[in-house]
């Protein structure tokens, strides 16, 4: 007691009992023991990495070349392996709950605390911290490229929404090995979240980790815009953008609105939590609904502020690997905008069981349905694209096929669940899940890693493996299809969601075809990192540094690969859509400019530095009531902010010399290369130069 | 090639003149954006305080008529508008280039009028918490004290932010950057202002009438 009490106001709540080593220890349990593994996983991960760092020397080029650095390139890359970090960890626990779930029959392994842990850290992670920063990362490295930007219009704010998203996730991880995370499902609906049936610190790791991570993306999404309305090389209206940057300006500008109510709705309930404020209990005139209205008006949005982009991917993707203009691109820009617009009027299809009466359900219900026709113009769009177009199957286009046909059912299972009748009989059950995540795992994932595949050579200068990339894409389309269609059986034979247990045989035999599906899963997960080795192993044959591997359209591939800090040596002008292949077309694709200049880049900063070890530790402090490290980490990283703010605004230059000495070079270098056609573009002759084959319209 | 030559259709915020002011623009095309997502915040906590406005919400606890100072919110209300003119009244010296000394009598005043604002705001809770009328009396008065507090904590970061700039004056002159500072200071303070006519709306008048 006097030991613990004196130590009181040094280590807040904290105590041994925190570290889910020693209960292990104490009572071994399966689910303890996974509890352990877990929390050791993490540490000896973080050491791992730390020791790998050390052994290799790299701590100064790790600090100097990225973690101070403000190039929008090497912030977009920093998020996209933060996302595949943590895609590690959903896709584990994904499988260990698809294992529990089929050995759940009376019982499982797991404790049913543990599995509701589970559920919540998933989707937590899944969405917050996997999706949305793969997503800030593509946008960050490929939107200013497509527009002729020579960066973010905002380098610095760009480094502090990372640290932010960064904070978010280091804070779940930091959960598996002090204390437990919230229990509450990624949505953490009160009053089960509040203090009165929840006092632990979960549902407030839950709270701090997602609100500065949300914070992160509100500050993205106004970069974003502004990048987008400002940065534009001249000449390139707005719709001359390529149709990926279009799909970014309407997901920033949902960012933009749709990140405030979550902003709302987790500091509302921290206050419901912290200071005794009672908007969501379930006493003194506290309203539980209002925190599921607030929730959900980010939620939905949300929903298509992740999978816009990922339509703007497969826009760019199925329109290179078919070697035609994008049909429709009209279509597509408009079908994306109504998209935007729906997105906010739809929330309440999350809950039409609320009580609300009848009438504001079928509102609800046919706007959700509405959403379908956007939808569908897309899908036309992207097959008429392909119709007659010389296709080559790469890896992203299996990706895509996948997509169009595994989106689609997802998309018509949505509208079924859009009529208020059928959601009333198939609410909280598996069908739900089933749903979800098959418009999130054909429709974003894959969105996503044909992205990762396209404009990886962009960024590191060599090609990823094809034979390991299409085993991968396979394995995840069929990993898909054997986890998640069992579940829309599964669901309509009654299986509540989040169960971590059941009594009812019937069930038994889909969950172990769901726990395969969730083995070929982890095998998609485990041959995509096998394929990354391979493919640094062998980067010699797959080198394109002259920069346009794919006969690309768009000015990214315009430069060489991986794109110079400043990427632009001059800054291209803009004259209509698919700048690039247009230029190419009229034998410009490479024009030697009549002079160059000096070049402004902004310097390195530490203020993102700052700002992750300050936010990890208040989050930290607030979770373990910790209050002098809150107090002080907050000082410390307004007092940083405040004195930036004295120092004029430091700025580089880049001389005109050295940007024409690289751009010469490049030049040179194509000039000596021999193009290569289309049917060689996966062979060591694809050095980045493509051949000019059969304009379109010569036909 | 400057930048300057750019045409963008759609959303231009002025004539360009330079590479200085192109560089303004943005930042205070940003700083538009950034205003208008907050307000979604505001806009949010109004809903909030709006729904949880009624006997349910109050939860037999005290509700506007027992606790609301119609004088004291109204001299607030005085205070913030008078201080929105004389931040006006700043810019205008700013931009007629008028004596750096004029300048900065505006701004202080403007941060003295802040300061009696929240001082009167912190008085009237003040008064509040000692009714035993706190945000954990009910959830209508959660909200409210989710709602204008936020307000208050708004403009306490405009006093702060006021103040460095009255330093930066001193210590940077009036470059580029402060200039274009001051602008987005400015927005803010005049922000804080049309959040301030909603709650006198909608929180006293409307909680009073």
């Amino acid at each position: 007691m006097s030991g613990t009490s004196s130590l009181h106001w040094l280590i807040g709540r904290l105590d041994l009992s925190s570290l889910p080593i020693l209960p292990a220890l104490a009572n071994p349990t399966p689910s303890e023991i996974v509890a352990a593994v877990a929390a050791l996983m993490v540490i000896l991960g973080g050491l791992g990495v730390a020791v790998l760092i050390t052994w290799r020397g790299w701590w100064t080029s790790l600090w100097r070349d990225w973690l101070t650095s403000t190039d929008h390139k090497r912030i977009g890359i920093m998020y996209i392996v933060l996302a595949l970090v943590m895609m590690v960890r959903g896709v584990l626990e994904g499988v260990v709950m698809r294992a529990q779930q089929a050995a759940g029959l009376d019982g499982g392994f797991l404790s049913d605390g543990h599995f509701a842990e589970l559920f919540s850290t998933h989707g937590t992670i899944m969405i917050f911290f996997v999706a949305m920063p793969f997503i800030a990362g593509l946008i960050n490295y490929v939107m200013p490229l497509q527009i002729g930007a020579r960066d973010v219009s905002f380098p610095m704010l760009n480094q502090v929404s990372l640290a932010l998203t960064a904070i978010g996730a280091a804070l779940v991880m930091i959960s598996l090995v002090l204390g437990k995370f919230s229990t509450g499902g990624w949505p953490a609906y009160p009053p089960y979240t509040g203090i009165a049936f929840n006092p632990g610190e979960g549902p407030d790791y839950w709270i701090w980790s997602v609100a500065i991570a949300g914070l992160g993306s509100t500050l993205s999404g106004l970069n974003f815009v502004v990048t987008i309305f400002k940065e534009r090389a001249p000449g390139m209206k707005l719709f001359d953008m390529p149709l990926f940057t279009w799909t970014v300006l309407c997901t920033a500008i949902i960012m933009v609105f749709a990140m405030p109510p979550l902003t709302v709705a987790t500091l509302t309930l921290a206050l419901d939590r912290y200071l005794d404020f009672h908007f969501y209990t379930n006493d003194l005139g506290g309203n539980m609904m209002n925190y599921v209205n607030l929730f959900w008006l980010f939620g939905h949005p949300e929903v298509y502020l992740l999978i816009l982009p990922a339509f703007g991917i497969f826009s760019e993707v199925i329109s290179t690997f078919s070697g035609k203009c994008l049909y429709g691109y009209k279509s597509l820009v408009y079908a994306t905008m109504v998209i935007s617009v729906l997105s906010f009027t739809v929330w309440l299809h999350h809950f039409f069981t609320m009580g609300q009466s009848a009438h504001v359900n079928a509102a609800f219900g046919v706007a959700s349905m509405f959403i379908a026709v956007p939808t569908g113009v897309k899908v036309y769009d992207w097959m008429a694209t392909m119709f007659r177009g010389r296709i080559r199957l790469t890896v992203p286009m299996i990706y895509a096929t996948g997509f169009l046909t595994l989106f689609v059912i997802g998309g018509l299972t949505g509208v079924m669940l859009a009529n208020p009748t059928i959601s009333y009989q198939v609410h909280n059950t598996l069908f739900l899940v089933a749903h979800f995540h098959n418009v999130i795992i054909p429709g974003v994932l894959f969105g996503l890693l044909a992205g990762y595949h396209y404009w990886f050579p962009k960024a590191f200068g060599f090609r990823l493996n094809e034979r390991w990339g299409a085993i991968s894409a396979l394995f995840w389309i069929t990993g898909f299809a054997f986890t998640f269609f069992p579940l829309y059986v599964l669901g309509l034979m009654g299986m509540p969601r989040r169960s971590a247990s059941y009594v009812d045989p019937s069930f038994e035999p889909l969950t172990w075809v769901a726990m395969f599906g969730a083995a070929l899963i982890f095998c998609a997960l485990a041959t995509l990192l096998i394929q990354l080795r391979v493919s640094i192993r062998d980067r010699a044959q797959t080198q394109v540094p002259l920069g346009d591997p794919w006969d690309g359209r768009t000015l990214e591939w315009s430069i060489p690969s991986p794109p110079p800090e400043y990427n632009f040596a001059i800054v291209p002008r803009v004259v209509g859509r698919d700048a690039f292949a247009e230029a190419k077309e009229r034998g410009q694709g490479y024009p030697k400019p009549a002079g160059y200049e000096d070049i402004e880049m902004p310097r390195n900063t530490m203020l993102g530095m700052v700002v992750l070890i300050g936010g990890t530790a208040l989050g930290l402090a607030l979770v373990w009531y910790i209050w002098w490290l809150a107090v002080l980490s907050l000082v410390v990283m307004i007092g940083a902010f405040i004195a930036k703010s004295f120092v004029p605004e430091p700025h580089r230059i880049i001389p005109a010399t050295e940007v024409a000495a690289a751009h010469e070079a490049w030049l040179a270098a194509i000039a000596k290369a021999s193009p290569v056609t289309r049917a060689q573009e996966t062979s060591a002759e694809n050095r980045g130069l493509a051949a000019l084959e059969m304009p379109e319209g010569a036909a | 090639m400057s930048k300057h030559d750019t045409i963008h259709p759609g959303l231009n915020l002025g004539e360009h003149h330079g590479a200085a002011h192109d560089k303004a623009e943005i930042g205070a095309f940003g700083f538009w954006i950034f205003l208008m997502s907050d307000l979604i915040i505001f806009g949010l906590m109004f809903a909030l305080y709006v729904t949880m406005q009624n006997p349910m919400g109050q939860a037999g606890g005290p509700g506007p008529k027992e606790l609301f100072d119609l004088t004291s919110a109204l001299i607030q209300t005085m205070l913030l508008l008078v201080s929105s003119l004389s931040f006006g009244l700043a810019s205008l010296a700013l931009r007629h280039h008028r004596s750096r000394a004029e300048l900065t009598f505006w701004l202080a005043l403007t941060l003295l009028l802040g300061l009696a604002f929240l001082s009167f705001e912190a008085r009237d809770f003040a008064a509040m918490f000692a009714a035993d009328a706190g945000p954990s009396r009910s959830g209508f008065l959660s909200a409210f004290f989710g709602l204008v507090p936020l307000h208050g904590l708004h403009v306490a970061s405009g006093c702060l932010w006021l103040l460095i700039m009255l330093i930066q004056i001193r210590t940077l002159g009036l470059s580029d950057l402060v200039k274009s500072r001051l602008l987005k200071l400015g927005l803010f303070w005049h922000f804080l202002d049309i959040v301030w006519i909603g709650i006198f709306s909608i929180v006293y008048l409307g909680g009073l009438a």
